[in-house]
């Protein structure tokens, strides 16, 4: 699995490449000046890339001088944990984590079911209208997400499901991206599998539930990887689905905060530590599935 | 859920009936035996199994589609949350208002400067990094691909809190930068000039990494006897680049064109959280701008109209690009 060099991964972080890199290859073939300049340009791109991460993390543990230190303070010299705390005192992060894993969990399973559902139809069976379904989709994945919102918060509000699980949950319940993926997957499964199953007389939920799916479970850990981290990032659909503070989202309820100065009041320590708190599981958890990322992405785009 | 599969489980047991493809809600019935399975099975099945979807894709978003359309020729406000019905028609008024209005030109003038200038430098960045991870290095490329990719995956709220932070004239880390070389840092946010680059400048810092993995995809498919080939005739580094990996590219940068210019023709995030589309307009962008007409000011008629601008532009760019980057090909 990929966890045998992910934590390699995180622990050489920022440092730089060529440095540090292999000694015994130096010996065996000497590494053309060529190779080493795009270790460089790499490395400083990396630094670049890992920069605003860092610097999010350091701050969050500094102290309030520190942070509005002129110039900059790079890295604490006495680390504090009073940013998490007041962050925790003013803002509910337990409810609103709680509130995002809900609704993340529930995007994911219904994709994972519905997406496969109609992505089998899509590979396997022969019917008429098929073709019209699949191009459906794939209209489906052009169509920017902002056109839907105005009448879904007027249908929201009449199906009184704004504030609600429901409401959050429901316009993303079935994703096009879902279907492509499960489709792509499926097709390579041989056709006279399915045919020796049929002639045994089982039938297509059967077929569907017991031979395919257990067949695409690195497609189904891809799309839950994906759909549950899209669900975690959403932003725009829970700001306008929730007025209650207590159904925010992670996202909404930072944001709310960081953009009310009455709230954050300026305080950089809060937001960093806030910041610190909804990054860090998303950039472990890629760190440990990564490769399923970089499938996953790959077959979207190859098509 | 776990009924659904005990469900499916109990019936697959009772020696499966040809016609088991129910939709979740229909209970276990009819458990005929039969050897050959027809057609109309399928067909049946297909439909099905398509349905969930099907109902979820027409409530949530066939619908809403064709609904912002409708609400666009009229004057849908506050009200008419509660009563949709009662909102006046009033023809293209929208519309013809759209052009006029000097802030909704205002909000496409900066999403197209976004655009226009983020686009590229997303996808030449995206493209040099992939070509030298994939044949300038021999090791650690996991290592850096996680690292480039890694701001795709987080949370973009947060990150632009971050940036916001980053680009502070006074405590940020750019301001230690160029304290660091003597320098003072200019108000990057608060700058009419310098907001919107910098925010591309954050865009581009998230973007790359998918527009990398895209490349290295693609990269990765192109044969490598092609480029022996190529090498043994003689051909220099350059001129493999050109004559080989770019044409046989083709496809991949068609694709992350494409996709990377819909994401930031949408851009949203960005603006409502690192500058509120301030100052004095300066990065508002037409998703923010419509997101306010719509749900602060709930002149949601008039939203719909800009929505359906945006949809409008993004469409026809989209089948623009596919276009010219397709007939390149031939």
């Amino acid at each position: 699995m990929s966890a045998t060099n992910a934590p390699g991964a995180v622990s050489t972080a920022p440092s730089k490449k060529p440095g540090d890199a292999e000694p015994t290859d130096r010996i065996r073939k000497p590494r053309s000046l060529k190779r080493i300049f795009v270790y460089v340009l790499l490395s400083l791109g990396l630094l670049i890339m890992s920069a605003p991460f860092l610097w999010m993390a350091l701050s969050a543990f500094k102290t309030t001088s520190e942070l509005t230190a002129s110039p900059p303070v790079w890295i604490p010299t006495e680390w504090t944990l009073d940013n998490f705390r007041d962050l925790l005192d003013r803002l509910d992060l337990p409810l609103y984590f709680m509130n995002s894993v809900i609704v993340a969990v529930l995007v994911t399973v219904s994709n994972l079911v519905f997406c496969s559902m109609l992505g089998y139809a899509l590979a396997k069976l022969r019917f008429a209208g098929r073709n019209k379904i699949f191009g459906l989709v794939l209209g489906a994945l052009m169509v920017p997400g902002n056109l839907m919102l105005l009448p879904l918060f007027v249908l929201m509000s009449k199906l009184q499901l704004i504030d609600s699980y429901a409401g959050l949950v429901l316009p993303f319940a079935a994703g096009a991206f879902g279907v492509f993926l499960m489709r792509q997957f499926m097709q390579s499964i041989p056709d006279e599998l399915l045919e020796a199953a049929r002639m045994d007389g089982a039938g297509e939920w059967y077929i569907f539930w017991r031979i395919v799916m257990p067949l695409v479970k690195p497609a189904l850990a891809t799309l839950s990887i994906f759909t549950f981290l899209g669900s975690w990032n959403n932003f725009v659909w829970p700001l306008i689905a929730t007025n209650d503070p207590d159904k925010y989202t992670l996202p909404v309820a930072l944001a709310t905060f960081a953009t009310d100065p009455n709230k954050a009041g300026g305080s950089n320590g809060m937001l960093m530590a806030g910041s610190f708190l909804i990054v860090l599981p998303v950039l472990v958890v890629f760190i440990a599935l990564q490769r399923h990322f970089t499938q996953g992405i790959a077959t979207a785009g190859m098509k | 859920m776990s009924t659904t599969t005990g469900k499916a489980a109990e019936s697959a047991k009772v020696q499966a009936g040809p016609g088991t493809a129910k939709s979740p809600a229909a209970g276990p019935k009819g458990s005929r035996r039969r050897r050959k399975p027809s057609l109309g099975m399928q067909n049946m099945a297909g439909w099905l199994f398509s349905t969930p979807f099907l109902v979820l894709f027409l409530v949530f978003m066939a619908v809403p589609i064709i609904a912002t359309l409708v609400m666009s020729f009229t004057d849908f406000g506050l009200r008419n949350v509660t009563h949709p019905l009662d909102a006046n028609f009033i023809g293209f008024e929208n519309y013809t208002k759209l052009f006029s209005d000097e802030k909704f030109l205002k909000s496409l003038f900066n999403t197209a400067y976004f655009v226009v200038v983020g686009v590229p430098l997303t996808i030449f960045l995206g493209l040099a990094v992939a070509v030298l991870l994939n044949n300038g290095i021999d090791r650690a490329r996991t290592f850096f691909r996680v690292g480039f990719y890694a701001p795709v995956v987080t949370t973009i709220v947060a990150v632009a809190v971050v940036w916001r932070f980053v680009l502070d004239p006074s405590d940020g880390l750019v301001a230690g930068l160029f304290s660091e070389v003597g320098l003072t840092a200019p108000d990057f946010l608060g700058s009419e000039t310098l907001a919107m680059p910098s925010m591309i400048a954050m865009a581009v810092w998230r973007n790359v990494g998918t527009v990398m993995v895209l490349f290295i995809a693609g990269l990765q498919a192109i044969p490598t006897e092609v480029r022996e080939a190529a090498r043994l005739d003689g051909a220099g580094v350059w001129q493999e680049f050109k004559g080989i990996t770019v044409p046989l590219l083709r496809p991949t940068m068609l694709y992350a064109t494409v996709i990377t210019t819909i994401g930031y023709l949408n851009v949203f995030e960005e603006p409502f959280v690192m500058t509120q589309g301030g100052p004095s307009d300066s990065t508002l962008t037409v998703s923010l701008n419509m997101y306010r007409e719509g749900f602060n000011f709930f002149h949601m008629g008039y939203a719909s109209a800009m929505a359906y601008v945006l949809f409008v532009v993004i469409m026809g760019i989209t089948v623009l690009q596919l276009r010219l980057l397709k007939d390149n090909t031939k």
